[in-house]
């Protein structure tokens, strides 16, 4: 069992729900970023996953990827930003995700992008343009690392597809509740639960809901079906308007009872 | 090799929300492949509505002109809409049809292949959305305000340099968000599996009717056959049924922009590295770190920093040789081709009549080259003046 998984599993048998921010890196500056990262531990988060900017981010809804050309203005790129990680303060000890696109990663090499976030301590991988048909090469490299390849699962995705993409999983599986790009929303289907509740019931690892989550409301709502959220959006409009205050909210619901 | 492959190029990289789509559509090609009524009702649409089979003509005074092999041109600026782009877009249509997609979504660079979708989905009752990129808009107006009278809805890009790759990310986008009632008719022999097959398969009558009518006009195959290449759907429709022919050399010609050395070019073969973007593994223009470059041509429709993956194979086997001609040269073509044919070719096929003139010259009297003449030069009558100064020279 990875550290992500295990770590999802204890903050879930302790009563809780795991709650996974995303931050784009380099938006408001790299030199910015370890302070989200202790920001975020203090008030109880889960995991944090860290976005890394890319030219052309089909995944990603407006707020993602204007936060995204921010950091591009800034000069981030993928080596710059594990840089900044491999110096990252002692204290942040919580698990680190990187999501990024595949080109980046290809750019870099990926047996040598793989040895970085190894030397590094990253926990986990998210690669949105990385379906499970192309995954081998990857997954091959990270064979008997502690880095957890973490798959996407949509609502289009049928049952045996499902299964057969929960039976890859590690460190948890990323339900996306909306046939969509990121990006905050007011309502989900209908389906969503029971998609939810059966996902959960298949998958060997967490299940944890993301896209559009950006309300109290709905980080209740969603982790009532599953093992925690992913929130992104909200929080990465939150940090570009400083509002510090709203990530503290989402995080903390009380009822949510977010234990590290 | 590998479903989907072409060598090591080709594949899927797109958001899971994809895949399911993906799937369905590669069994409903596969149907609609095997069921002859399929074929009958493009043929029949090839035939009464786009005006094929178009001519293999003799480019007599060209030829003169030049002086070395003799030219001729494949008239696919004679298809309704003025380019070849309106194969795929009628063949993709009527897959949609047959899925039970009466939503359709497409992406365009310089126009054609939105206007193509446009008629398509005006053809069939389908509702049509096409995204496009802001600088293109500026320079393809005439083509913006046809795809309108056709009843589409043109949506601006402004997002990187408003051209043809931004332009397919937001229709990447739109796909994924609307994915349940709407096909992506993509417009060139890219993206992910199994949308370069059907491009290419779509696009395979250009090469086809040439071959039978070439041996019909002079006995035998040609010496050379050349095409330009965006991303590559007029020169793989022509290239792929002379793939075999091993006696006929096939070139490919992309657009080196302001010259390869000042890095403002679309040569993606010439300058690029392997990568993936919108959702196979190509030749890329990108930096160092994997960001994908802005491509640079004076032909909106060859601005695209990637090209098809079965052309990056074609390369990497030495199939098919790839050049690039600068933005003055392909001027030159099109201005030569003008003066001695009476045609005005669209600014892509202007490259590779250019490159085919050096060819030509190189070649004796008894040998010949085909050109693939894609499309009409009307919709770039804006962009050729200005970069005239406003006046012929």
């Amino acid at each position: 069992m990875t550290t992500l998984e295990k770590v999802i599993r204890s903050c879930v048998a302790a009563g809780g729900k795991a709650f996974v921010p995303y931050i784009m890196a380099g938006d408001g500056g790299l030199d910015v970023l370890n302070d989200r990262l202790l920001f975020l531990q203090g008030i109880g988060v889960t995991a944090i996953e860290i976005g890394i900017p890319f030219s052309d981010p089909v995944a990603d809804g407006e707020v993602i990827q204007q936060a995204g050309e921010r950091a591009l203005a800034n000069g981030t790129t993928l080596r710059k930003v594990l840089d900044v990680l491999a110096d990252r303060p002692v204290e942040v000890t919580v698990p680190l995700v990187l999501m990024t696109y595949l080109n980046p990663i290809l750019a870099y090499g990926v047996a040598d992008f793989v040895e970085r976030c190894t030397e590094i301590g990253v926990r986990g991988l998210i690669i949105p343009d990385l379906p499970m048909e192309e995954s081998g090469m990857l997954r091959s490299e990270l064979k008997d690392c502690d880095i957890a390849l973490i798959p996407l699962v949509s609502l289009t995705s049928p049952k045996t597809r499902v299964a057969e993409i929960v039976s890859h999983a590690q460190g948890f599986v990323y339900a996306v509740t909306v046939n969509g790009i990121t990006g905050v929303r007011n309502s989900y289907g209908e389906t969503l639960m029971e998609h939810l509740r059966r996902l959960r019931e298949w998958s060997p690892v967490p299940v944890l809901a993301g896209f559009g989550i950006s309300k109290p409301a709905q980080v209740l709502k969603l982790g009532a079906e599953t093992d925690g959220v992913i929130v992104g959006s909200a929080i990465v409009d939150a940090f570009h308007r400083g509002d510090l205050k709203f990530i503290e909210e989402l995080a903390g619901c009380d009822e949510l009872k977010v234990i590290q | 090799m590998k479903k989907g492959r072409y060598g090591k190029f080709g594949g899927q990289y797109v958001p899971e929300t994809l895949m399911t789509a993906l799937i369905e559509l590669e069994q409903a090609y596969e149907a609609a492949k095997e069921d002859p009524s399929f074929q009958k009702e493009l043929d029949y649409y090839l035939r009464d509505f786009v005006g094929r089979e178009n001519p293999l003509y003799f480019a007599e005074r060209l030829t003169e002109l030049v002086g070395g092999a003799k030219i001729f041109l494949k008239r696919e600026d004679l298809n309704h809409t003025g380019a070849h782009k309106i194969n795929n877009s009628l063949g993709q249509a009527l897959l949609a049809i047959r899925m039970g997609k009466r939503k359709i979504v497409a992406e365009t660079g310089a126009g054609q292949h939105g206007v193509a979708t446009a008629t398509a989905c005006a053809l069939f009752g389908l509702e049509c959305v096409v995204f496009m990129g802001k600088e293109d808009i500026r320079r393809q107006q005439l083509n913006v305000f046809r795809m309108e009278l056709l009843g589409a809805k043109v949506v601006s890009v402004d997002k990187g340099a408003g051209t043809l790759k931004d332009a397919v990310n937001e229709a990447l986008r739109y796909w994924v968000a609307h994915v349940d009632d709407t096909h992506y008719i993509l417009g060139s022999a890219l993206g992910p599996h199994p949308f370069p097959q059907i491009v290419r398969d779509f696009q395979r009558v250009i090469g086809v009717e040439t071959r039978r009518q070439i041996v019909e006009k002079t006995g035998r195959l040609p010496d050379a056959v050349v095409a330009c290449i965006g991303g590559g759907s007029n020169a793989i429709g022509m290239f792929h049924p002379f793939v075999d022919d091993e006696d006929v050399a096939l070139y490919g010609v992309e657009a080196a922009g302001s010259g390869i050395a000042s890095g403002r070019h679309a040569a993606a073969i010439a300058d690029g590295k392997e990568g993936v973007l919108h959702g196979a593994y190509m030749y890329v223009l990108q930096d160092a770190d994997g960001f994908i470059q802005e491509a640079h041509s004076i032909s909106a429709g060859l601005d695209y920093p990637a090209v098809g993956p079965e052309h990056c194979h074609l390369h990497d086997i030495g199939r098919v040789t790839y050049s690039a001609v600068t933005d003055t040269e392909a001027l030159e073509g099109l201005q030569v081709l003008a003066r001695t044919e009476g045609i005005i070719p669209a600014l892509e096929s202007a490259h590779a009549v250019k490159f085919a003139m050096d060819l030509a010259r190189d070649m004796t009297s008894e040998e010949i080259i085909v050109i693939c003449l894609s499309g009409r030069g009307d919709k770039d009558m804006q962009t050729v003046r200005e970069a005239l100064g406003g006046g012929v020279q």
